[in-house]
């Protein structure tokens, strides 16, 4: 049987030794209850998204590679990869094509009116325009107490009428938009955004860089390929 | 070694475990990619998303998640009658001390915005120094 003063030598490691075992354990518990899961969307939700019909896509329809973003003017992510996105478009050209969704979350004091502000432009055939012009300008309008203001200047910016515009924004047919959008994105199993969906599959959130975008678009395009 | 030295270095080890759990469930937040997007609380996004809470590559929480089982595992060794672990103790509560004072700074005047989580962690540094103090004074 062991001396208590053996006990004593060997406590504190058995002690420390658990307590690392727990954190570990519980990090992975934590990390599993976090990680975001892979959605694939079946064929009747692709079905049902191409018949909308009012989707803001750019790119050729016959593109073998479909990238859909649920995004959030406000949201600093999709802010920050907006250029990227743009930069990837490019490269890409017609193999490639691009469809934006909006998910405004409440928590962003501006973001519904930003995406009623797009939808609106959109209605005179501007979306991108005003899409690239919120993203590019996220900072100023986001703290502006103005922003009403503010989006009527883009839409001068952008060749719009601008009358026609600030009527667009207050319409129930924007607002629809933008909920329909939002509810495509909440049956998907969309929480977050940016959320992208590159050919159908969910991109993980620590994919959300241009480096790891460019590797799943490759990936798409080989499958394209092979099948 | 007094017996109310061992009861600091066992609160020691209790209050670190606190902060441990806090600094592992930042951990994985920033690892699953939950702080690269939008969703969760604004303000913790405004600070656990920003270029402040990596070093490089690695989250800061990581880092604070290491130094939470330090000084647990100081603590528990430092109570058991290791003397020489209690200047490491020393070491890593003020380093951690200067960290959170800079991280607070750095929510208050370069983010404004609060993480919860972080300054839940930040009141367990501030115990953690205070018990340290308390337990060199005569």
């Amino acid at each position: 049987m062991p001396s208590s003063k053996a006990i004593k030598s060997f406590l504190p490691f058995v002690i420390i030794g658990v307590v690392a075992a727990l954190t570990i354990t519980m990090g992975a518990i934590f990390y599993r209850a976090k990680r975001v899961t892979a959605v694939t969307m079946s064929k009747e939700q692709t079905v049902a998204a191409q018949a909308t019909g009012s989707v803001h896509a750019r790119g050729s329809a016959d593109a073998p590679v479909t990238l859909e973003e649920f995004g959030d003017f406000q949201c600093p992510p999709c802010g920050r990869l907006a250029e990227p996105l743009q930069q990837i478009e490019k490269d890409y050209g017609s193999r490639l094509r691009v469809i934006f969704r909006n998910f405004p979350f409440t928590i962003h004091e501006h973001a519904h009116e930003a995406a009623y502000a797009a939808e609106a432009a959109g209605l005179q055939g501007r979306f991108w325009e005003m899409h690239d012009l919120l993203y590019q300008e996220q900072a100023a309008w986001a703290k502006s107490k103005e922003v009403q203001t503010l989006f009527e200047a883009y839409s001068g910016m952008i060749h719009l009428d601008v009358e026609r515009f600030k009527k667009d924004m207050a319409s129930d047919r924007v607002k629809e938009k933008v909920e329909s959008d939002r509810k495509r994105g909440e049956a998907l199993g969309v929480k977050n955004t940016p959320t992208i969906f590159i050919n159908n599959e969910s991109v993980p959130p620590t994919s959300l860089n241009p480096t790891a975008l460019r590797a799943a678009i490759d990936a798409a395009l080989r499958e394209k390929k092979g099948s | 070694m007094p017996r109310s030295q061992i009861v600091v270095y066992c609160l020691v080890a209790l209050i670190s475990l606190a902060g441990l759990a806090d600094a592992t469930y930042l951990t994985a937040q920033a690892l699953s990619g939950e702080t690269m997007v939008c969703g969760g609380s604004p303000d913790c996004f405004k600070v656990l998303g920003s270029q402040y809470a990596h070093l490089g590559s690695v989250p800061l929480a990581l880092v604070g998640t290491i130094a939470y089982f330090s000084v647990f595992s100081f603590a528990i060794l430092a109570a058991f009658g290791y003397a020489k672990v209690r200047r490491l103790l020393l070491i890593t509560v003020w380093s951690m001390f200067a960290v959170t004072l800079w991280l607070l700074y750095t929510q208050a005047f370069i983010l404004h915005a609060f993480c919860r989580y972080c300054l839940f962690s930040a009141a367990m540094v501030f115990l953690l120094a205070g018990l340290i103090v308390a337990s060199r004074s005569p």
